[in-house]
């Protein structure tokens, strides 16, 4: 052997010797100096957390009848993390699962796709890491193949799960109320305390609006998990570590079934009616509530929707449709959310005013057809005129000139255009402490707060509107003038007024606050609650639906908390004075045609017609009312925007719903001996459907 | 025996009974050491999905026995071979070994795992030509730089020359596959037995730097695939994509490390009884034996792999001729390569390719070479030289 080889054959014996060194030392850095961290992994690679959701807790009426509950629906989900991680992005696996689901391939991609302001309905508006569901109410055949052959469907899971079901028991359906649930955004998931639903469980839902958003922590429940091992394909091999969830409270809320089934079925009727008498009847309210304690019986509202539609995805036609303008904007309560001027059903609030401010409860007040207001004639309904009379035929016969001349001279002892340092504002003072202008704190989100158009508030409006009416003032309306000379003056004449003394609470504006017009805004949660004030003697209750949370087995949760009610500064002497005259209105006043044969002996009725005239568009039907008169118990109170005078299209719908309540002769009263039931209900009457 | 008759080597030949003294028994014993190991982690790594998959828990065992086998009769018969009258044959050796190279790039080849290196033979049995290639390598080069020269202490020019014209070709058609792993035990052996031959430095020096143009072009001109760009981009940062290229890297890294100093025992381990590493019989097998074995089971792999290389480089020295001494050497720069290359992509200090670990990865082919390997350096080691 040459030299050269024996050397060149040593130097590869040490590269080698080398080479083994150096694998060796690397295994022992990775197994012995690094081992302990690699053992961790190597745990955290081995066992994955399934969150077991919780079943959601029903909503009940006072009867414990569900107005809310669950059925089990088969839902196949796609986990968007695990198609991703296959080679053309899960786009096989799709195609099949389109084909056992009976679907297009492309239906499927719309649903998993993620929602972003570009990205139209159907789309997926929770979190990405989250399994989405693409089909539910799956047939079993179906699902069983899913399951049985996961190796074809990697990141397909079919797993029954709880779904919201609507049972609409005694056609109480209320969505606006109960409100409806939505996948979960990232942004609150990551904000959640607590266990997550994550990874292979389902989805985890979150209420968005009305009760379902109110009590969602109530409702919710605590999910359980699962530790369990899993191989790499995240096959489960065993379970390490369990903790079963537990079922979320049941609501038990002081809806009754029975009254917002009639509440919602009189308010349909009063909408079809006024629409037959040639009104728009674009939307419309029904508030019930116990008088004497705020508790929520009956809440309506049209246009509606069937909550249904939220499970399991829902389609850009139909999300359109629930926010859109077109058909009503359905999501919206106007019960809470809905502001209308009350029109004279806000008298009860004025006579109050009027009387603290000096006038004489039993005094003879004329009232004219019209009454000059500075230099503007201010008219009753219809310019008639009723001669003298006291403030109980006011409210009977609805005369509006008693109160614009009450607002007119407190307006002028108040320094008129030119206001002392702390004006009275008798009626402004007076509607703030029956709670119009301020949210009635019911336990349901978004509430709006109405308006009381005070001297600030004119001052801010018109700062805020002020370039825009001063430019009018400046160049008049062309457009309308080339069409309509005369109306064109007009408006240039109040943009002019506006421009300069907008800010000015004027005799004008007092006028029109003391019937409810003008700027005044009231929700139909807020009159029912000052009528309340009125039939329980001065207390100012505070609305509310969510009495207590139950378990499935009927025991208490929690009892939700009643807050305390404030009392009214006002003599109950004139409050009484008050329930005289409503309830002459409906035996011989504004309202007496629509009460016509009404069974006063079954339960006597009392209330207000309002008629408010809105610019530009058809006047606001309002009834108030309240009953029984001697010991007044409810309170019923309807609106229905564009739908006419308040005694032709809002007062039969109170008449209906209190026969419903008390019965007729032909029709079973819903309510026993006048009462609804007291305490909490025992188990719920219906169970989750299996 | 008769075919040996004639023989007047340098080393005494006395029948069967003294061959069989003059085998290296430590050889012997080593590689069947590692065939046991290879075995029993072969099963470790397959009987739980087989279980799974509702097939005999003891299939891949099964085969893998069968394959040893073959492997030792294989291995028996190139060792009782007169290696020198291999030279004969090289050149049909050869010419097969193209012809199956070019067949795996036609549509008889098979893809398996992202290469086509594979000719299916039906019947479930696949031929994987590069295997056997590395066979066909190592005798011609012995061959061409291991001709008997007169005063010359290296090979000239046109025979370094030939044996790089005749490397290459084979080297661009299993590049064609792709399958880098073997063009770069090609590269190793090649440069290997060059610099053993005695050729010139700078030979040598020019072939490394031809390596390393060659791989910058390809890097610079795309001739690489994206998977393997993206292999070697994981290789230098694991985590940068964790469930793609990064996967197996990570994953191999996981088992191995949480297997810790004595492992979690035979037929114990949870990464690889939950299949989180992918190929674990064949290119990742070591990391079966990270885990259930440990540091004391992966090293004691490596040093008898070691061991291995230490008696063939031993037989390369004691050899009766340079042509023995070139088929040992190139043996043990092809088993070397492709042990560091493996363990090292399992531990993270090399990128991933395609190769199995010598004697201990499942696979027929693999075996198959590498029991040929064995028998050549066995049929060296009995034609040594009269000193020992």
């Amino acid at each position: 052997m040459n030299p050269r080889t024996h050397f060149r054959l040593v130097v590869l014996y040490v590269l080698v010797g080398a080479l083994l060194l150096v694998l060796i030392g690397r295994l022992w850095t990775l197994q012995v100096l690094d081992g302990e961290r690699y053992r961790q992994t190597a745990a955290q690679n081995r066992t994955r957390d399934i969150v077991v959701p919780a079943i959601r807790g029903m909503i009940l009426d006072d009867r414990g009848v569900a107005l809310v509950r669950n059925r089990s629906a088969l839902v196949v989900s796609v986990d968007r993390t695990s198609l991703s991680r296959q080679g053309d992005g899960g786009d096989a696996v799709l195609k099949r699962l389109a084909g056992v689901l009976g679907v297009s391939h492309a239906s499927i991609l719309q649903r998993i796709r993620l929602c972003s302001p570009t990205v139209k309905r159907p789309c997926w508006p929770g979190s990405p890491y989250q399994p989405i569901p693409v089909a539910d109410n799956v047939d079993p055949k179906r699902a069983l193949q899913i399951m049985e052959r996961q190796e074809d469907f990697p990141g397909v899971t079919a797993q029954v799960q709880a779904v919201r079901e609507y049972p609409h028991p005694s056609g109480a359906s209320a969505p606006q109320t109960l409100g409806y649930l939505q996948p979960i955004t990232q942004e609150e998931l990551d904000e959640r305390k607590g266990l997550k639903v994550t990874g292979y469980s389902g989805v985890d839902l979150i209420g968005r609006a009305g009760l379902e958003a109110q009590y969602d922590a109530d409702l919710r429940g605590e999910p359980g998990f699962r530790r369990v091992l899993v191989d790499s394909q995240g096959r489960v091999t065993g379970t390490a570590e369990e903790k079963r969830p537990v079922t979320g409270g049941n609501l038990v809320t002081s809806i009754d079934a029975g009254v917002q089934g009639a509440a919602e079925s009189a308010l349909k009727k009063a909408i079809e009616d006024a629409r037959k008498a040639g009104h728009k009847a674009d939307s419309g309210a029904v508030v019930v509530m116990d008088a004497t304690d705020g508790r929520m019986i009956a809440m309506a509202s049209h246009p509606t929707y069937d909550p249904a539609i939220w499970t399991g995805g829902i389609s850009q036609d139909d999300y359109d449709a629930l926010l859109g303008k077109k058909r009503g904007e359905p999501l919206i309560s106007r019960v809470t959310q809905g502001q209308f001027a009350p029109a004279s059903t806000f008298k009860i609030s004025s006579i109050a005013a009027a009387v603290r401010d000096g006038y004489d409860l039993h005094g003879t007040y004329p009232c004219p057809g019209s009454y000059n207001v500075g230099s503007r004639a201010f008219t009753n309904y219809e310019a008639q005129g009723h001669g003298n009379m006291n403030l109980h035929e006011a409210l009977v016969v609805s005369c509006d000139t008693i109160f614009y001349r009450f607002a007119y001279e407190a307006w002028l002892r108040d320094g008129g255009t030119d206001p002392k340092k702390n004006p009275s504002d008798p009626m402004v003072g007076m509607a703030r402490e029956f709670g119009f202008g301020a949210r009635t704190g019911i336990d349901l989100p978004n509430e709006s707060a109405g308006r009381i158009p005070d001297r600030a508030w004119k001052k801010a409006f018109w700062q805020a509107t002020r370039a825009s009416n001063c430019k009018a003032a400046k160049e008049g309306y062309p457009d309308v003038a080339r069409t309509d000379p005369s109306r064109a003056a007009y408006l240039k004449a109040i943009a002019t007024e506006n421009c300069t003394e907008g800010f000015m609470w004027r005799a004008g504006d007092t006028a029109n606050f003391s019937v409810g017009q003008g700027d005044v805004l009231a929700t139909p949660l807020q009159l029912a609650r000052a009528y309340a004030a009125v039939a329980n003697g001065g207390r100012l209750v505070t609305p509310r639906l969510g009495m207590a949370v139950t378990r499935p087995d009927g025991s208490l949760v929690r009892r939700l908390p009643d807050p305390a009610d404030p009392r009214l500064k006002v003599d109950p002497k004139v409050l009484k004075y008050i329930r005289g005259g409503l309830a002459d209105v409906t035996k011989r006043g504004t309202a007496a045609g629509a009460f016509s044969g009404f069974d006063f002996k079954r339960v006597d009725v009392a209330g207000k017609t309002g008629t408010a005239e809105v610019y530009g568009k058809d006047d606001t039907s309002w009834f108030a009312s309240f009953g029984p008169v001697s010991k007044p118990r409810y309170v019923v109170v309807a609106m229905v925007s564009q739908g006419g005078t308040g005694a032709s299209t809002a007062a039969p719908a109170v008449r209906s719903i209190w026969e419903a309540m008390y019965g007729t002769d032909d029709r079973k009263p819903i309510l026993k001996n006048g009462r609804l039931p007291t305490g909490l209900p025992g188990p719920p009457v219906s169970r989750t459907s299996q | 025996m008769n075919r040996l008759k004639g023989y007047r080597g340098p080393g005494p030949w006395r029948g069967r009974a003294a061959g069989l003294r003059r085998l290296d028994w430590t050889l012997i014993l080593i590689v069947l050491v590692l065939s046991v190991a290879g075995a029993v982690l072969v099963r470790s790594a397959t009987f739980q999905l087989m279980i799974e998959q509702g097939k005999d828990p003891e299939s891949y065992l099964k085969r893998h026995i069968l394959n040893l086998l073959i492997g030792f009769v294989l291995g028996g018969l190139v060792t009782v071979l007169d290696y020198r009258l291999l030279r004969a044959y090289v050149p049909i050796l050869y010419a097969v070994a193209c012809v199956g190279l070019v067949a795996v790039l036609t549509p008889l080849g098979s893809t398996i795992n992202g290469s086509h290196s594979w000719i299916v033979l039906g019947g479930g049995f696949q031929v994987q030509p590069s295997e056997f290639a590395k066979v066909g390598l190592v005798v011609l080069l012995a061959m061409i730089l291991g001709e008997p020269r007169d005063g010359e202490i290296g090979p000239g020019r046109r025979d370094v020359l030939l044996a790089l014209a005749l490397a290459g070709l084979p080297a661009v058609l299993i590049l064609m596959q792709p399958d880098l792993g073997t063009t770069l035990v090609f590269g190793a052996v090649v440069l290997g037995m060059l610099a053993v031959s005695g050729a010139r430095k700078r030979w040598l020096a020019g072939l490394v730097a031809g390596g390393g143009a060659a791989a910058t072009a390809a890097w610079a001109f795309g001739v690489l695939k994206p998977y393997q760009i993206a292999r070697f981009t994981a290789f230098l940062d694991p985590s940068a994509d964790p469930r793609g290229a990064g996967y197996n890297a990570q994953q191999a890294r996981i088992a191995i490390g949480s297997g810790g100093a004595f492992g979690k025992g035979l037929f114990e381990g949870e990464q690889t009884g939950g299949h989180f590493v992918p190929e674990q019989q064949t290119d990742f097998i070591f990391t079966v034996a990270g885990e259930e074995l440990g540091f004391a089971g992966g090293a004691a792999i490596i040093v008898l792999l070691g061991i291995v290389l230490w008696r063939g480089l031993r037989i390369a020295l004691q050899a009766a001729d340079l042509f023995g001494t070139l088929v040992a050497t190139g043996v043990v720069c092809w088993l070397a390569f492709q042990t560091f290359e493996n363990v090292g992509m399992t531990l993270g200090i090399m990128p991933i390719t395609g190769l199995p670990l010598p004697f201990v990865s499942y696979g027929g082919s693999a075996t198959f070479a590498n029991m040929i390997a064995f028998g050549l350096l066995q049929a060296v080691h009995v034609r040594r030289r009269a000193f020992d």
